[in-house]
């Protein structure tokens, strides 16, 4: 009996316990320090083949530094047998979402949205660096089993509305530290409508409320989508348990929303901002960079040329491979977009999609704070429809249901 | 482990792209992120820091996991920062790394002396003294041990 963490972590919130750690993850942006600590610690790495090494942050290379860097990261993994994953292949939270993490799963990563896999019913929580380098040479770690607030989602999305319209509502109702220290778990009947890239989508957020982890159960259709990657998996049945709090959302009432810079808590209706002038539309990343969130893109600019300069970057190889496979891709390279390799594109400000001071930039991402894609640079965060249909008009513009069908 | 300094007030919500910027992470040259730290924040910022103990508002620390944030802070001289509230993330790197985190409330003026002892449970101010929220043993542990690496260097 229990809320999901507490059964996963096995104890009672409150409760400091040490587990063993199913999966652990690195990027090139953490890996290299976790490396570092390793190696001052004088430790091995004891368990490779559930450690992965995924390059995504910056790729491919942008300048000699970075480059020297994960070449050392990069001969590392590769001589200790880890996981490893190279430029182009997609961002690791993608990656370990497609077939590799699994319902009831420990999964720690060097990457704070890293709670992105709870929507499989794992537990799933970000760390720093030198945390993954005890991960590595012991395979544990310890872990605060957390307090659960429970977002209880009913009926369906309608109308252009999106999962990612629901996490925008869903981070400013609770507010950036609203869910510090807590996980989330997402229940009631709305999510059972919720297909597995938006439960992506919105266990991804979660950490902009403060939380440790979003979770959803994993039902009938988590285990569909295993499935397809050749995983078979256990549904989770509820159990009563004491949640801290609940807070319930009303699907069929969400509206395409807008963070406005620089707060992620800060929401607004689109239409309420219809008009605000946009320089750069960025699609793509950890939060939105799915199939599915690309292909609805591609429905909508079908035929048509964005007025804005618009970068699309898929969040990983398969992405893009089946964009390419059902004629997406052609579809948005003729509308006039950049197409990036696949990864956090411009994301962190570090690469390819930099903006510049005062310039702002409508993303579909899940980070508007001041100077993240470029000094002086305002970040909007937005839907994918609410993105595109932006994009054409080179102006922020409400999605109608229209644009999706 | 009693310590004291010199208080730095700031902001809440402060995240760890204002702390280091996301363009300064490609480096192992430590000294590099303590030269760039709350450059985005506020530049001048940096001068104060050596010695000073940080007094923040709530959810300190939010955003990415990045170490960097807390390295630099404790290679720019930080004591130790006080917050209401901290992102999870942060708080276990910095006791990961060895800088002391106490959540606690503290009003904060410019200047004023803090003082605090983290076994005890305690930061004063003015003469007025607040209760930390108490750490983990473990955490405790790792702390006095200087970080993580340490610890684990002891326990070989
Ligand atoms: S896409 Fe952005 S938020 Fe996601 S892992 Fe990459 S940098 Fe982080």
């Amino acid at each position: 009996m229990g809320t999901l963490s507490e059964r996963i972590l096995g104890g009672s919130a409150g409760d400091f316990v040490d587990r063993k750690v199913d999966r652990a993850y690195v990027h090139d942006g953490t890996g290299v320090l976790t490396l570092m600590a390793l190696r001052e610690m004088g430790a091995h790495v004891v368990t490779p083949a559930r450690f992965h090494v995924i390059f995504d942050h910056i790729v491919p290379a942008n300048t000699s530094l970075t480059a020297d860097l994960q070449s050392e990261l990069r001969t590392f993994a590769q001589e200790q047998g880890m996981c490893f994953s190279d430029v182009g292949n997609g961002i690791c939270h993608q990656l370990m979402g497609e077939g590799e993490v699994l319902p009831g799963e420990v999964v720690a990563g060097a990457d704070s949205h890293t709670c992105t896999l709870g929507a499989f019913g794992a537990f799933a929580t970000g760390m720093g660096a030198t945390d993954l380098a005890g991960i590595w040479a012991s395979g544990a770690t310890w872990f605060r089993v957390p307090e659960t607030i429970a977002i209880r989602l009913h009926g369906e999305l309608t109308g252009a509305a999106e999962p990612k319209d629901v996490a925008l509502q869903y981070v400013s109702l609770l507010g950036m530290e609203g869910a510090t220290y807590r996980a989330i778990e997402f229940i009631g009947t709305g999510a059972a409508t919720i297909p597995m890239h938006g439960r992506l989508t919105l266990c991804n957020m979660a950490v902009e409320s403060g939380a440790k982890t979003g979770m959803f159960f994993a039902d009938a259709v988590t285990t569909a989508y295993l499935r397809g990657f050749g995983k078979f998996a256990d549904m989770q049945e509820t159990e009563p348990c004491t949640y801290e709090r609940e807070i319930s959302i009303d699907l069929g009432a969400v509206r395409p929303l807008v963070a406005v810079p620089p707060r992620v808590d800060t929401v607004k209706n689109a239409a309420a901002l219809a008009g605000t002038a946009i320089d750069q539309v960025f699609v793509g990343t950890c939060t939105n960079g799915r199939f599915e969130d690309l292909a609805r893109f591609a429905h909508i600019v079908k035929g048509k040329q964005v007025k804005v300069r618009t970068i699309v970057v898929p969040a990983s190889r398969t992405v893009l491979e089946r964009l390419e496979r059902e004629g997406h891709l052609g579809t948005i390279i003729r509308s006039g977009c950049v197409i990036g390799p696949a990864g956090c594109g411009p994301c962190l400000g570090a690469h390819m999609g930099v903006i510049g001071k005062g310039e702002v930039c409508l993303s579909t991402a899940n980070r508007n704070f001041s100077n993240r894609m470029g000094v002086g640079g305002a970040i909007y965060l937005s839907s994918v429809a609410t993105a595109a249909v932006s994009a054409l008009n080179g102006e922020i513009t409400e999605p109608e249901a229209d644009d999706v069908r | 482990m009693y310590a004291e300094g010199k208080a730095v007030c700031i902001g809440s919500d402060i995240d760890t792209d204002l702390i280091i910027a996301g363009r300064y992470l490609r480096t192992k040259d430590r000294s590099l992120w303590a030269e760039h730290v709350f450059e985005d924040l506020d530049p001048a910022l940096r001068k104060r820091l050596n010695g000073a103990v940080i007094v923040a508002g709530k959810n300190m620390g939010c955003g990415s996991s990045r170490e960097q944030a807390v390295i630099a802070l404790k290679e720019a001289g930080v004591k130790a920062v006080i917050a209401p509230s901290f992102a999870r993330i942060f708080f276990r790197n910095a006791i990961n790394i060895g800088l002391p985190v106490l959540e606690a409330e503290v009003a904060c003026d410019e200047g004023m002396i803090v003082q605090f002892d983290i076994d005890a449970g305690w930061v004063e101010s003015h003469g007025v003294r607040f209760a930390i929220r108490p750490l983990s043993p473990r955490m405790r542990s790792i702390l006095h041990a200087g970080g993580l690496v340490p610890y684990w260097r002891a326990r070989q």
